[in-house]
Formats: C-alpha cells, sequence, structure tokens
C-alpha cells in the first residue's frame, strides 16, 4: 500500500495572514514539501498539471525532473497528466525522459483535466474531452510499447515508423492510472489495458466513486488481469491534522471557506459528507479505514495537504503529522486487512521483475544514423530485421 | 436496474404518483390542488384496472438539504429518498406556489440538484397556485419548459388556481380534464416503452439513479450480454452501459470512427497485459 501526497499546485492568498505567495515562492515551497515528504518516509508524491492563473505547473516534467533529484526514495507522479490537450507523442518522450532520470520512481495518473477554456488554447474542442483522452492514450500505449509505430487516428498527423525516444528505462513503460470521477469509458480503457484506475475522491459524498470503481474492478477481472479484487486502485482526500480534534477544525476552518470551488456549508457538515479528512491522527486514521470498509483493499491513498492558502509552515508539520502518527498506523491496518493475494500497486521494479525474471534487461542501443538523422528501419541494435517498419513513400 | 414488468396496462404492479410541492404554508393551496390531482388521477387508473399510490415530496421539509446540495455541488443525503422516490415514480405532479411572477425558488432550486435523466419520457403534470389570476399562465410559460428540458412527457392541461378559483366548478373539470390525461398516459405505458427503447440515445450521467420505468427490456438486449450481466445490472446504479458505443470501441484500443484500429495496417495486436 502506498500512501503520499497529491497537489494541483494552486498559488492562494492565505485566508489568515493576507499573504499571497509569488509562484516564485510557491514553486520553491512545492520542491521543498516534495523533498520533505520524501525524508517523512511517504511513498508518494503527485503535482497536478494546469495553464492557468492562479496555478503554476504548467510544465510537471520540469519540475519533477528537478524534484527526482532532490529526493531518494519517494515515487513521482502526476494528479493528472492532461491527456487531451497534450500531445500523446510529447507526453511518451517527457514522461520517458523523466522515468530515466528519475531511475524509475515515475508513474503518470492520466486524465481530462477540469479547465474548460484549456482545450482551445490548444487548439482542441472540449466537446471531444473524452475522445481525446481515450485516442490519446491508445497510442501513448504503443509509443512505449513498440519501438516502431504506424498509427492512424482522428486527433493528430498520423504516424509512420515513428520512434518515440528515449526508449521506456530498462524498455519498461512507466505504470499507469487512469483518473476519472464520473466517466465509465474511462474506468474501461484503464481495465481494458490492465492499467490503474485512481478516484480524486475529493469534492464529492461519500461513497460517490465507490460505482466506477467497482465498475473498473468488474472489467479488469473481466479483460482478464485478475480478480475484481486485485485491480489497482487509488484514492484521494483532502486532509488536515492537528493534535487535538477541536484545534485541527479551528486551524482549517478558515482555509477550508477559503475554497475556490464555491462550497458554504460548514466544515463539520463538509467533514461528515465526504471523504475530507479532518481532526486528530486518530481520527484520520479512523476516517481512512472507513475508505478501506467501502472500496475494500487498494493499492494507493494520496491526501491533498498544501492549498487553500495554507502557509509552508503548517503544510510541512501537516506532512509530518501524517507521516509519523497517521500513515505507519494505516500501513498495519491495510496490512492486517488485506484479502490473501492482493497485490501492491505496480513500480518499476516490480514490472522489471514482471517482465525479464532472473533474464537480461532490454537496454536499446541504437543502430548508426543512416545519414538522414534516423537509424532506418531497424532502430536499435537488437530490433526483429523479420518486422520493419513501412516509412512514407516520398 | 429495475426489470419492470412489461408494457402496458399489466396491472400486477402497483404505480406510484409521487407529488413535488413546493407550497410552504400548512394547509398549502398548491399541494391542496396536487392532491386533488392526484386523488382524481388514482380513481381513474383504476377504473382502467390499474392500482396506484400517491406519495408526497413536501420541499419545504427538505429545504436546508436543497440550499446545501446546491452549494455543495452534489446531491446531499438528506435529499436522496426524495430522489429515488422520484426515480421509481410512474407519473409526477410538480406543484408549486407563484411568488414574483414565477415559480417557487426553492422549486427550482429542487430541480436544479438533480440528474438531468431522471425525468425521461416520464407522465408528469405542471400545476400552480397564486393569489392573483393574472398568473394564470406560469405552469405553462415556466414549468412546462422546465420539464421539456427535462424530457418529460408534459401532459396537454395545466394545472392553476387563483383564489376565485377554489369555489369555482370549472376548476374540478379542469382537474378530472388533467386527471384523465395523466391516467391515459400512465396506463398506456408508453412512457416507459420511450424511456428502455431511447435509454442509450441520452447522456447518463454515472452513477444517476435514473432508470426506464415500465418497458420492456429493449435496450438492456440491445448491448453486449455479458458485459451488462457482468458489470452494467451489477453496479450500484450503474444502468445500462453500452460496450457497444463508439467512446467504448475507443477505450478498448479501437477506432472511433467504427473501423476498429485494432486491424489497422499495422498488423499490431494490442496487448492487454502490463508492461
Amino acid at each position: 500500500m502506498q500512501f503520499g501526497i497529491f497537489s494541483v499546485s494552486d498559488v492562494t492568498r492565505d485566508p489568515v495572514s493576507g499573504h499571497t505567495p509569488s509562484e516564485a515562492e510557491r514553486i520553491d515551497a512545492v520542491v521543498e514539501l516534495a523533498a520533505h515528504a520524501d525524508q517523512a518516509g511517504l511513498d508518494v508524491f503527485a503535482i497536478g498539471e494546469h495553464h492557468n492563473p492562479p496555478f503554476f505547473d504548467s510544465s510537471p516534467t520540469t519540475l519533477l525532473s528537478f524534484i527526482a533529484a532532490r529526493t531518494r526514495r519517494i515515487i513521482l507522479s502526476t494528479s493528472v497528466t492532461l491527456m487531451t490537450t497534450n500531445d500523446p507523442v510529447k507526453v511518451a518522450e517527457d514522461y520517458a525522459m523523466l522515468q530515466h532520470l528519475a531511475k524509475g520512481r515515475l508513474d503518470l495518473m492520466l486524465g481530462r483535466g477540469n479547465t474548460v477554456p484549456v482545450y482551445p488554447w490548444f487548439g482542441k474542442d472540449i466537446r471531444k474531452g473524452v475522445h481525446l483522452a481515450l485516442e490519446n492514450y491508445n497510442l501513448l500505449h504503443r509509443l512505449w510499447r513498440e519501438d516502431v509505430v504506424d498509427w492512424n487516428g482522428e486527433f493528430r498527423t498520423p504516424l509512420q515508423g515513428f520512434t518515440s525516444t528515449p526508449r521506456p528505462l530498462e524498455d519498461v513503460p512507466p505504470f499507469v492510472w487512469h483518473g476519472s470521477i464520473r466517466t465509465p469509458e474511462i474506468a474501461e480503457q484503464a481495465a481494458y489495458y490492465g492499467n490503474g484506475f485512481f478516484a480524486n475522491h475529493i469534492l464529492a459524498p461519500n461513497g460517490n466513486f465507490k460505482p466506477l470503481v467497482d465498475f473498473y474492478r468488474k472489467r479488469y477481472e473481466h479483460y482478464g488481469h485478475g480478480r475484481a479484487q486485485d485491480a489497482v486502485v487509488g484514492l484521494g482526500g483532502h486532509s488536515y491534522i492537528a493534535k487535538r480534534s477541536q484545534d485541527a477544525y479551528t486551524q482549517y476552518r478558515p482555509y477550508f471557506e477559503n475554497n475556490p470551488h464555491g462550497i458554504r456549508i460548514p466544515l463539520e457538515d463538509w467533514a461528515q459528507a465526504t471523504p475530507t479528512s479532518v481532526g486528530s491522527p486518530q481520527e484520520v486514521i479512523d476516517k481512512t479505514l472507513t475508505f478501506h470498509d467501502l472500496f475494500g483493499d487498494y493499492q494507493r491513498q494520496l491526501w491533498v495537504v498544501d492549498g487553500y492558502g495554507l502557509p509552508q509552515a503548517e503544510v510541512l508539520k501537516q506532512i509530518d503529522l501524517l507521516a509519523e502518527e497517521v500513515v505507519p498506523v494505516l500501513r498495519k491496518e491495510f496490512e492486517s486487512r488485506r484479502a490473501p493475494g492482493v497485490p501492491d500497486a505496480p513500480t518499476h521494479a516490480s514490472l522489471v521483475r514482471a517482465k525479464y525474471g532472473d533474464g537480461p534487461v532490454r537496454q536499446p542501443r541504437p543502430n548508426p544514423n543512416r545519414g538522414d538523422n534516423t537509424a532506418g528501419t531497424s532502430p536499435y541494435q537488437d530490433s526483429d530485421p523479420a518486422t520493419p517498419a513501412v516509412h512514407p513513400s516520398l | 436496474m429495475n426489470r419492470a414488468t412489461t408494457g402496458a396496462g399489466s396491472g400486477a404492479e402497483i404505480r406510484s404518483v409521487v407529488i413535488i410541492s413546493a407550497g410552504v404554508s400548512e394547509p398549502s393551496s398548491s399541494a391542496l390542488l396536487a392532491d386533488r390531482l392526484a386523488g382524481k388521477t388514482v380513481e381513474f387508473l383504476r377504473e382502467r384496472g390499474v392500482e396506484a399510490r400517491v406519495a408526497r415530496i413536501e420541499l419545504r421539509a427538505l429545504a436546508l438539504d436543497i440550499a446545501k446540495s446546491n452549494v455543495a455541488g452534489f446531491v446531499v443525503d438528506g435529499l436522496r429518498p426524495a430522489v429515488e422516490q422520484l426515480a421509481a415514480a410512474d407519473a409526477v405532479i410538480a406543484a408549486t406556489p407563484v411568488y414574483k411572477a414565477g415559480i417557487s425558488g426553492l422549486f427550482k432550486s429542487f430541480i436544479d440538484v438533480l440528474a438531468d435523466d431522471l425525468f425521461i419520457a416520464k407522465p408528469v403534470a405542471v400545476t400552480a397556485t397564486a393569489g392573483s389570476a393574472r398568473h394564470a399562465l406560469i405552469p405553462d410559460e415556466q414549468l412546462r419548459p422546465l420539464f421539456a428540458y427535462l424530457r418529460a412527457l408534459v401532459i396537454p392541461t395545466a394545472l392553476f388556481a387563483a383564489p376565485e378559483d377554489w369555489s369555482a366548478p370549472a376548476l374540478g373539470g379542469r382537474i378530472e380534464r388533467a386527471a384523465i390525461e395523466l391516467a391515459a398516459l400512465v396506463a398506456s405505458g408508453v412512457g416507459g416503452t420511450i424511456a428502455a427503447e431511447t435509454w442509450s440515445h441520452h447522456d447518463h450521467a454515472f452513477g444517476s439513479a435514473a432508470r426506464p420505468r415500465f418497458g420492456d427490456t429493449a435496450s438492456a438486449q440491445d448491448v453486449d450480454g455479458a458485459g451488462v450481466d457482468e458489470a452494467g445490472e451489477a453496479a450500484d446504479g450503474v444502468g445500462v452501459i453500452d460496450f457497444d458505443s463508439e467512446l467504448m470501441r475507443l477505450a478498448t484500443g479501437g477506432n472511433a470512427r467504427g473501423g476498429g484500429d485494432r486491424r489497422d495496417g499495422n498488423g499490431e495486436s494490442h496487448s492487454s497485459g502490463i508492461g
């Protein structure tokens, strides 16, 4: 079971102090909190992708590669990588590069995003949002698994004889989670490929995501990847912890009320009606265990601990409280509840083991440049000459 | 989902007539008008050999939950029984007072938080009461388009009552006319048939409580049988998932344009495994 944090990279005025961090301050703060989470022993740090103020993270691979250099153990992920407006070819390239630099400490969570105007900014049509997410992933999946790809789809220029470089680290693509809050087609795609499914588990009532997660589990089994209970499920959630329950509510209240979603109901009602976890470490432990009660064994639990203008010192304290008082207990509790045979979330190491066993690991080495800046129909020294790619006729 | 009995007038199942009343006084004239229509409708249904029961959703009692749902962006627990009642309703009577020359804000706020597919092809009667006859077209001009948006089957007669109407026999005549229309529509089962046969042509929010009522199960049989049994039917509130839609083909490595990219050109079979 992986426990970690995810952020949307918002730059928000602190409603208590009145201070609005600069983008520069906030970028440094997020790097610091990722490093802090690594040192504290959390398993995952994930960051969102946005292309408009008040968010800063328009370039998650740049940010995460810097964080990869500053961290040792923590898995880096995205919450989410936009699979609608990004070119899947560039996603394949950028994240394979990041996977190399992070030495495999990388997976991706893919989603459609929630910002309507972002579509036209990138020349896309929001009415085709689901189509884009599905088709783009179909291509990404192949670019990471086939050295040479011929491809023809609805939304981007066709590809002939295209090789996405660098090839994934040790020829094992990063594990992918498909994120969705309401779209069965996305859950179906996750199930079809045997990928993970992540429900952000925020801004909705308790149990809201259960039908979609159950649907994904059933379809995962339908496609023969394992039992429904073995499907790879991740959940999110907001959290705020203080040693004493009443302090948690008092301290968090002005930040919660500073939320940009238009939620204007009392924090107590909100925490009761939704997966938001507020209270003492024990209360947050108990709340998280209700997720297990409802969803069954799952593989990844992430919390939003920054945002809404919370000051950096407080955010770092939240990470300490999670890592010292909440996660150790949850590790034991989840382990003791886990049904026999239910797997952990795949990591680079486990995927390498699954692919190669004790055998040699593939390290693609290109054939010589032919003079036209390509390595020809068999781009790598171990490419199978029996399956040459077809190049466009000139 | 509800595998209901088939079609018109099979009679075995008790039909449900649900009143949505936004009246706030006690007694409420809006509720009174709706009750009279409901009573007559049950009477006419019985004449046609169809048993029916009336339930009333009092929005007055749900005002706080309606307000919370509006600002929370989802239906809070307190409203769920009402949503379930509407999903299971065979006919709905909408009853609102007229305030400031319009339908009650409470009524509209309630409708605002409901799923778009909750009223598809459901027989609906629209009714309103007001302090002056000058508001007589409110049900036609405001409720009818609202339920048209929700793709309900609104009966031809809209009911309206101003204070002077309560002592006029003509109101009784109009109630009777509306009740005949509503009872005929419910007894025919045509709404259920339309809903069942067009269900897959509508957009449905995943997990919506909405489902077709009393149609045959043609739409369920249209889709991949195994898929429905394994996933669609079993998951709570999933309804019928069409696994042969354009998007579902795309989700499973295919081509949205129907070609099946799995067979296209490259000769690659799509592995569906990890790694």
